[in-house]
């Protein structure tokens, strides 16, 4: 974490902490935040439901205050000078920010006085929000009469009424429907490009923060474990997944040895470098036949997961009942250019593979590399096999229909 | 964008427009939350009537003015949770990010209790005075600014009270029902406390509803110099005194 402090940086924290006490027990619920983000960033917040970043936020926005450490925040110190922060910032909650009995247009004139706007500034704005978010339509409608994408889109528009040049949003989209959620994005997008606003976004939707964000930091247990860019994360802490499915019974022993030769020529082409196939998988196909798939641990730790739980879907859609289809899942760097390699060196051997995908890592596997727990199974430790196999990019093609199906469609800029 | 920094008065206003806005587009909500004080004008009324063996116009003389307080006690005892609301949904939260003043956003939300009191009671004293009820009209307008005041310091307890059942709804209406209903009978509303047993007499002299009952129904009996009113009045200021202060400190450990 780099620690830089100059007129460019619109947030600064310095041992930031919140303990609270829940029934006489201290509860750590931030440790330490120390962060620095510059104007016009976009920062995603990632971590389980609990890791602290809602407590993070609610403390950078004065909502809540810190039991040790310091944050300025938009050129003011959060603990000596609330108001001046809240001047400045927007903060979109994870409630609904419209009051339930109150008109949409009625909200966004209260929004405006409260931040000292004109009544002309005001209603101006209002207007110009109502058109942006399309909510002119509902101006007359009450809050409690609008839908949940309605009510998140109210939500923005509130945070967005005294056009703040850093805007905090706690899980937007939470809740939301694909689509809604798509279009929540497109308006913070836009908000950055056409404003400069800086962003900052808590999120346990790894594909947003993988998808939008140029910054990540993943906290777990209330400290922030990685601070890094999205991109740099997945290369340097996951590698790429590379399934292969089988067909007309087990061939393990065939299998295995050809893939020890894919990775030692793989390992040359390479120059030794990368290419090295992770260990484990091959051994894993001959302990599983008849449709098993693995998932090979980056470290050497146990996965915990149940690795039969990716097979079904291979299962179903290869023939059903006397033909068993194998599959196999590595875990390798470059899978790029190991998988040609690979499916050469099967060939030669005389081993038919009948399917082949190349999945790039996401953040979850980010995320399990760091902790070694799924993100999105946060407590769910048998489905995490499962939930890994949740695609991250077009050339997933292939990837196990059950993962698919239980995986937030994803949306695209 | 031109962002001033406001001031608390400012801040104040603007919460109370914002209170308001509801109220003004649909006027015909303060109309329908005059259902119970007509049930019990209209139910218990008459058996009042019965009861006392004293003529309508003199029984109604002495029950409306009670009436009216009931209708404040009512309102304002149950605004709570509409901020009770407003704390689960969110909106309050982004209250509390916005830059207004703590003690604004609590002076402002009580002071709107004032303007639902003055129009039901109002609306009330005028619906009465075919049926027998006289109105002194000076009377009838000090007596809504003591319903007022009362409504203020009332309403602000209400709120502290929300404040403080943060995440257990179920201690707000637990309290508030335990707390509306003793203040209620303790007040001589419903029926003359003169009959009753001693004890409860001593608990009426401490209950300042008790005060603001007498005082109004000195007011709008046109006795406007009656000591009532002054007792009433000390004891609206002092709630209302009261009520602030601790809704304000509420407010300002809201989170």
């Amino acid at each position: 974490m780099t620690s830089q402090s100059t007129s460019d940086t619109i947030i600064t924290a310095r041992g930031l902490t919140k303990q609270f006490t829940v029934k006489r027990t201290r509860v750590d619920a931030v440790t330490d935040l120390d962060l620095d983000v510059a104007r016009g960033e976009l920062v995603a917040f990632l971590g389980p439901n609990g890791a602290g970043k809602s407590t993070s936020l609610r403390m950078l926005t004065t909502l809540l205050p810190p039991t040790r450490g310091t944050a300025v925040v938009a050129g003011h110190d959060i603990a000596g000078d609330p108001a001046a922060v809240r001047r400045r910032i927007g903060y979109i909650g994870q409630g609904t920010s419209g009051g339930n009995n109150q008109r949409v247009r009625d909200e966004l004139l209260s929004q405006g006085a409260f931040y000292g706007m004109s009544r002309r500034d005001t209603a101006r704005r209002a207007d110009e929000l109502l058109e942006s978010l399309d909510l002119a339509p509902l101006a007359k409608r009450t809050v409690m009469g609008l839908s949940g994408g309605q009510k998140r889109r109210l939500d923005i528009a509130l945070g967005l009424i005294h056009s703040p040049s850093l805007l905090f949003l706690d899980e937007p989209s939470t809740g939301l429907d694909p689509q809604s959620r798509a279009n929540l994005w497109q308006h913070i997008l836009d908000l950055r490009e056409q404003h400069g606003t800086t962003i900052f976004v808590t999120t346990h939707y790894l594909e947003e923060a993988d998808q939008f964000a140029e910054r990540v930091l993943v906290m777990d247990h209330g400290r922030v474990i990685v601070d890094d860019t999205a991109v740099s994360l997945k290369t340097t802490l996951a590698g790429d997944v590379i399934t292969l499915g089988f067909d007309g019974g087990p061939d393990a022993r065939g299998a295995a040895d050809a893939i020890a030769r894919a990775r030692e020529v793989a390992a040359r082409q390479l120059e030794g470098n990368a290419g090295e196939v992770t260990s484990a998988a091959a051994g894993a196909v001959g302990g599983r036949p008849g449709g098993a798939s693995y998932r090979a641990p980056r470290s050497g730790e146990a996965m915990g997961g149940q690795p039969g739980g990716a097979t079904n879907p291979a299962s179903r859609t290869g023939d059903a009942g006397a033909t068993a289809t194998q599959r196999l899942e590595l875990v390798v760097d470059h899978g790029d250019r190991v998988l040609p390699v690979l499916l050469r060196e099967l060939d030669a051997s005389g081993i038919t593979v009948t399917s082949a995908a190349l999945r790039r890592p996401t953040l979850d596997d980010v995320f399990l590399a760091l902790t070694g727990r799924s993100l999105r199974d946060e407590g769910e430790t048998t489905a995490s096999a499962a939930s890994t196999g949740a695609p991250a990019d077009p050339t997933t093609a292939t990837a196990p229909t059950t993962a698919t199906a239980s995986a937030p469609e994803r949306v695209s800029a | 964008m031109t962002i001033t920094p406001t001031s608390p008065v400012r801040d104040t206003a603007n919460v109370l427009v914002r209170e308001l806005r509801p109220v003004v587009r649909d006027p015909f909500s303060l109309i329908f939350s005059l259902l119970q004080p007509l049930v019990f004008l209209g139910l218990f009324g008459p058996l009042l009537v019965a009861s006392s063996g004293q003529p309508a116009s003199e029984t109604l003389q002495w029950f409306v003015p009670g009436i009216l307080v009931m209708i404040a006690l009512f309102g304002t005892g149950t605004t709570g949770s509409n901020l009770l609301f407003e704390m689960q949904t969110g909106s309050h939260e982004r209250t509390l990010v916005a830059p207004i003043a703590r003690s604004s956003l609590l002076i402002g939300r009580a002071l709107k209790e004032m303007a639902p009191i003055i129009v039901q009671a109002g609306v009330i004293a005028l619906v009465t005075i075919p049926f027998g009820f006289s109105v002194n009209p000076a009377g009838m307008l000090i007596g809504l600014v003591l319903l007022a005041v009362f409504g203020l310091g009332f309403g602000s307890l209400s709120y502290a009270l929300a404040l403080a059942s943060r995440n257990r709804d179920w201690m707000f209406w637990a309290v508030q029902q335990a707390t509306v209903f003793p203040l209620m009978i303790l007040s001589g509303m419903l029926l003359p406390l003169e009959g009753g047993p001693a004890w409860m007499q001593v608990a009426a002299a401490f209950n300042p509803l008790s005060y603001v009952v007498t005082a109004e129904r000195a007011l709008f009996a046109g006795d406007l110099s009656s000591p009532a009113v002054l007792w009433g009045f000390v004891a609206a200021i002092v709630l209302a005194a009261i009520g602030l202060a601790v809704g304000i400190r509420s407010m300002k450990k809201s989170r």
